[in-house]
């Protein structure tokens, strides 16, 4: 029996390949020779695809983010973690920095914030979870995450998570520490880990020779949006994410079939230290 | 049981005076190496959910000191949640912040550095430092230097809480005072008194 899981069912993985089904399965690729940033990324605008910015909320109507199709926070309750519409805007500036980088980049990327700031000091890492799961379950293509844990407790959640995402299809683009410190979730394998280079070019990007960091994009002296409808300069690898989430969102609305592991293909192909 | 070490420990070594010392030392350099106009640590009290000014160099220094503020907003609160750190310039734009940043310490920054104060997987609090020189561009060689500060921060911060928590089970009474008061005059006596009580320890090693 030939097994085309994505003509049937994309939830139901193949678990194995019969003898002469592999041309039932044959998939088109336009993947070049010789792959360049203008084959990834070039005349791309975002179109069509959704990005989550997970972060401490987006500032409404600021002129540098555009239009937000949704707000919602997580926040902790007595049973769980509940995620609901919100129109508290941003508690920090943060999250509408992210959202601003992603619209420069991807123009027209619709962008969606999920707060998990605001939740106490206490709820914070529940909330972050409860917000990354109602997220994946959204089926976002990128979701932003310029944040981390160091509760070991609930690494293994997380990490489930960040599987559930890359089988889902679903870009999770994390931050990386500068710090020497056990944090998650941007060392796990199924998401796209990113540090921050010193060039003014947004669209550079470097592939690490030595991860877990895989990526370093632009961080420093960015000029972001911020709270109050301007923008101001800043400094940090939570700033480079949302260029490497940008990209993505990029190169999908322009190959729309690319999986997590392709898209990752991509970017490294199309990093500036890659001979091609 | 690290109740009764910690409670032996302070009896031994005396008051969280020099850790706090310690942590004064540490922003008073993060303060000059950075040559900013000043520099802060906030101590996570985890009951109230709040950041509290533990230690504050240059501009605010004497009258910070036990001031709070909410755990979860603001920029100290963004960088205390998602263990990330942040530099931002130009803060007096973010008319908010000024406000809140003018309400409560009277003092509104141009630009600030913030990084976690992690202790394995603890968040302690954070590090600020505010107001570098306006004509030095900032780099990331900087970023990491203010993480080593961060590192050296957390571990004095581990140590002042770890006291606090020893002179808290001191002053409680009961078994875990005697106790370190038993430390505390073994500390102090002359040496054959010492070599008396430890022999006496011993034997009640033995016993136990």
């Amino acid at each position: 029996m030939a097994v085309v899981a994505h003509e049937t069912n994309e939830d139901l993985p193949a678990w194995s390949l019969p003898a002469a089904a592999g041309d039932s399965i044959r998939l088109a690729s336009t993947w070049p020779a010789h792959l360049s940033r203008e084959w990834a990324w070039g005349g791309a605008t975002g179109a069509g695809v959704r990005v989550c910015v997970l972060d401490s909320g987006v500032e409404l109507d600021h002129p540098l983010v555009g239009p937000v199709q949704r707000s919602v926070a997580a926040t902790k309750t007595e049973d769980g973690v509940v995620v609901a519409d919100d129109d508290s805007g941003d508690l920090c500036g943060h999250g509408t920095a992210c959202a601003g980088i992603i619209r420069a980049l991807a123009p027209e990327v619709e962008l969606v914030s999920v707060r998990v700031l605001g939740a106490g000091y206490t709820g914070s890492a529940a909330a972050l979870l409860g917000g990354l799961e109602w997220a994946i379950g959204e089926g976002f293509d990128v979701i932003n995450m310029s944040l981390s844990t160091t509760k070991k407790q609930y690494v293994d959640r997380l990490h489930e998570l960040a599987d559930r995402a890359y089988f889902k299809r679903t870009l999770l683009v994390a931050s990386a520490h500068n710090m020497p410190v056990e944090s998650f979730p941007w060392r796990f394998a199924s998401v796209v880990s990113v540090g921050s280079h010193e060039s003014p070019d947004p669209y550079a990007i470097y592939a690490n020779p030595r991860p877990p960091v895989e990526f370093f994009a632009r961080g420093l002296n960015v000029e972001v949006a911020w709270l109050g409808g301007g923008s101001i300069t800043a400094t940090g690898n939570s700033f480079a994410t949302p260029h490497v989430a940008g990209l993505c969102a990029l190169i999908l609305s322009k190959h729309r079939e690319l999986t997590p592991f392709q898209v990752k293909s991509a970017l490294h192909l199309a990093a500036s230290n890659v001979e091609t | 049981m690290s109740d009764l070490r910690a409670a032996v420990a302070a009896g031994v070594v005396g008051s969280d005076e020099s850790f706090r010392a310690l942590l004064q030392a540490t922003v008073e350099t993060a303060r000059a190496i950075f040559r900013a106009k000043a520099a802060s640590v906030f101590l996570l009290d985890e009951e109230t959910e709040e950041l509290v000014f533990e230690a504050v160099a240059g501009e605010g220094a004497g009258e910070l000191v036990g001031k709070r503020f909410p755990a979860d907003t603001g920029v100290a609160g963004w960088v205390l949640v998602t263990r990330q750190p942040l530099v931002v310039d130009d803060l007096t734009k973010d008319t908010r912040f000024s406000r809140e940043a003018a309400e409560s310490t009277g003092y509104v920054p141009r630009g600030l550095m913030a990084v976690p104060l992690l202790d394995d997987e603890q968040t302690l609090g954070v590090l600020e430092v505010l107001d570098r020189p306006e004509d030095s561009a900032f780099t990331l060689a900087e970023m990491d230097l203010l993480g080593l500060f961060a590192n050296q921060a957390a571990i004095a911060l581990a140590l002042l809480q770890r006291a606090r928590r020893a002179r808290a089970a001191l002053e409680g009474g009961g078994d875990l005072a005697s106790l370190a008061r038993f430390a505390e005059r073994l500390e102090e006596a002359d040496e054959e008194r010492r070599a008396a009580g430890l022999a006496l320890l011993a034997a009640l090693g033995r016993l136990l």
